[in-house]
């Protein structure tokens, strides 16, 4: 395990914590970055989409924790239509968003997607995820180094007609 | 149409909104085919939208995003007539790009 | 007295019941009246279902249910069929080996006709539906016909279908003997039980429309062709009205006939024609 100069031993720990060889490409970081190590590095955040808790991916992605936010707001039906194609939608009034993603909890694997939100860039995405069953599906607002979540349970039926 | 990526950019004073659809199986390697095989991963890892020399939307996938993939979102700073260039790459090397001309 | 008394209630009792339960489906016994039989047929949806607008039933379980309405409207600004549309009209552009196009085999060049499938060919004396009259096309030319169920057919049909988006269904039946019988054999197809689960085609899409089969939300039968064909999340892919009529009749545990079977025809034909005035809405998206 390499060590950079300059890198606080907590952050260390979760690099550790994380299986950081994917990180290893970092170069030098600012010392006290706290943005995201996930939104600085343009690299495909593969250990996180590995996790298979929702805890551990956001851990992964983010190395914090998220506290619920009613200024996220979550759009995700009451019952999806067909669990391979789900449309779920954020949007957020929060100011200086860098970064939002997709949990589905009961997944096989939690993280479903993670989006930059560069400078310019509306802090607001909608897309189709799988929903394996029932499941929370959790959004993650990363604004201005803190993480905001949502929270909505969608339900996931077996098809009746479908078989 | 050779392209795998479809793509709507309308600009609305100073937002863009864009909206794009991909052709990609999305497989998620948990899936048996008809001879009982799994049928392995394919999946785009990674979407990129440049707008004007930047980045303006970067999605990271996993296998939980539904097949022939959709995104929408919005961004500012651009306006008709600009080029939108979208690319992506998957899990198996492969990739498309195309470039599309905000409305 | 008494017991021919009792015996002449009993009796009249069950005419009575007996009445009471085929009525809905006599209609006329002597006359085949394919007019009235539309107009009734609308009627009973648009009563039993009196806030949702007539065009409205050609959306199917959407037309039933807000929560689904809008994750359908949401996938319907970027649909799923997309590239089943973009590969039919490249099909459908693309002449055959002999230099001839598709075009050739239909009026109006193929564009904006799809409401008017499927027809009653007076020479053959057969009810023609849009699928069969495209693998004939395909055939009189040199080439192999495709699958009816899916693919190529589907995305051939989605083209035919966009092109005449909106376009009220409009189907003829002839004054002729023959193309009524056709008309009463799918109207007989369709409310007759059959399979495993003793359902007919009415026992889901006229009697429970709107409400659910398992975890599904049924569609209403009117207007359930006018969105063909469909893109199915259940199928992850295309689907024709042959394919959906074979793995429903699979699905209700009875036997599925061939694609573009005559009865398969004739039911189309029934329910189309009762449709007749609803827009088409096809190529359509469906759970």
């Amino acid at each position: 395990m390499t060590t950079r100069t300059g890198l606080h031993p907590t952050r260390r720990l979760i690099l550790q914590g994380a299986a950081s060889v994917a990180l290893l490409g970092l170069g030098n970081l600012p010392f006290g970055a706290t943005s995201a190590l996930a939104a600085a590095n343009d690299k495909y955040p593969e250990e996180a989409f590995k996790q298979k808790s929702e805890a551990d991916a956001i851990k992964a992605l983010y190395g914090k924790t998220a506290e619920p936010s009613d200024k996220v707001k979550l759009d995700a039906p009451e019952i999806a239509e067909n669990g391979g194609v789900v449309p779920i939608a954020v949007t957020t009034t929060l100011d200086k968003v860098t970064s939002i993603s997709f949990f589905v909890a009961e997944n096989p694997n939690a993280l479903a997607a993670s989006y930059k939100i560069p400078d310019g860039t509306m802090p607001s995405v909608a897309n189709r995820l799988k929903m394996a069953k029932t499941s929370n599906v959790v959004a993650i607002v990363e604004a201005d180094g803190k993480l905001y979540s949502a929270t909505k349970e969608v339900k996931v039926t077996v098809g009746g007609c479908g078989g | 149409m050779a392209s795998s990526i479809r793509v709507r950019a309308t600009a609305n004073g100073d937002i863009t909104e864009v909206q794009a659809l991909i052709q990609h199986p999305m497989d998620t390697g948990l899936v048996k085919d008809s001879k009982g095989e799994l049928i392995p991963a394919h999946y785009i890892q990674v979407l990129k939208f440049e707008c004007n020399g930047k980045d303006v939307f970067v999605a990271n996938w996993g296998t939980a995003v539904s097949k022939d993939p959709y995104v929408k979102f919005s961004f500012k700073g651009a306006k008709k007539g600009d080029d939108l260039k979208i690319s992506w790459t998957d899990n198996k090397g492969g990739s498309d790009t195309t470039t599309a001309k905000i409305a | 007295m008494k017991a021919r008394f009792a015996l002449l209630l009993g009796s009249l009792s069950a005419a009575l019941v007996a009445f009471a339960l085929t009525s809905p489906r006599v209609i006329a016994a002597d006359k085949v009246d394919p007019v009235a039989d539309a107009k009734a047929f609308q009627n009973f949806f648009f009563q039993k279902f009196p806030t949702v607008k007539h065009d409205d039933f050609v959306n199917g379980p959407y037309s039933m249910n807000e929560d689904m309405k809008r994750q359908w409207q949401e996938k319907e600004e970027f649909p799923p069929y997309e590239f089943a549309l973009d590969a039919g009209k490249e099909m459908f552009s693309t002449p055959f080996k002999n230099g001839k196009t598709y075009a050739d085999c239909f009026p109006n060049g193929g564009i904006g006709i799809r409401q008017n499938y499927p027809y009653f060919d007076t020479g053959e004396g057969k009810v023609v539906t849009l699928e069969l009259a495209l693998n004939r096309c395909r055939e009189a030319n040199g080439e192999a016909p495709y699958s009816y169920v899916k693919d190529e057919m589907a995305s051939l049909t989605a083209y035919m279908a966009f092109t005449s988006r909106g376009k009220p269904m409009d189907i003829k039946i002839p004054d002729d003997p023959r193309a009524l019988a056709a008309f009463e054999n799918g109207k007989r197809y369709f409310y007759t039980r059959r399979g495993q689960m003793n359902f007919s085609c009415a026992s889901c899409h006229v009697q429970s429309p709107g409400e659910r089969i398992r975890a599904e939300i049924l569609a209403p039968a009117l207007g359930i062709l006018n969105a063909m064909p469909i893109y199915r999340s259940e199928w992850s892919g295309m689907g024709t009205t042959s394919r959906r009529f074979v793995t429903c009749n699979s699905q209700t545990r009875a036997v599925p006939l061939e694609p573009q079977a005559d009865e398969y025809r004739d039911v189309e034909y029934f329910l189309s024609y009762v449709a007749n005035g609803l827009p088409i809405s096809g190529p359509g998206a469906r759970p």
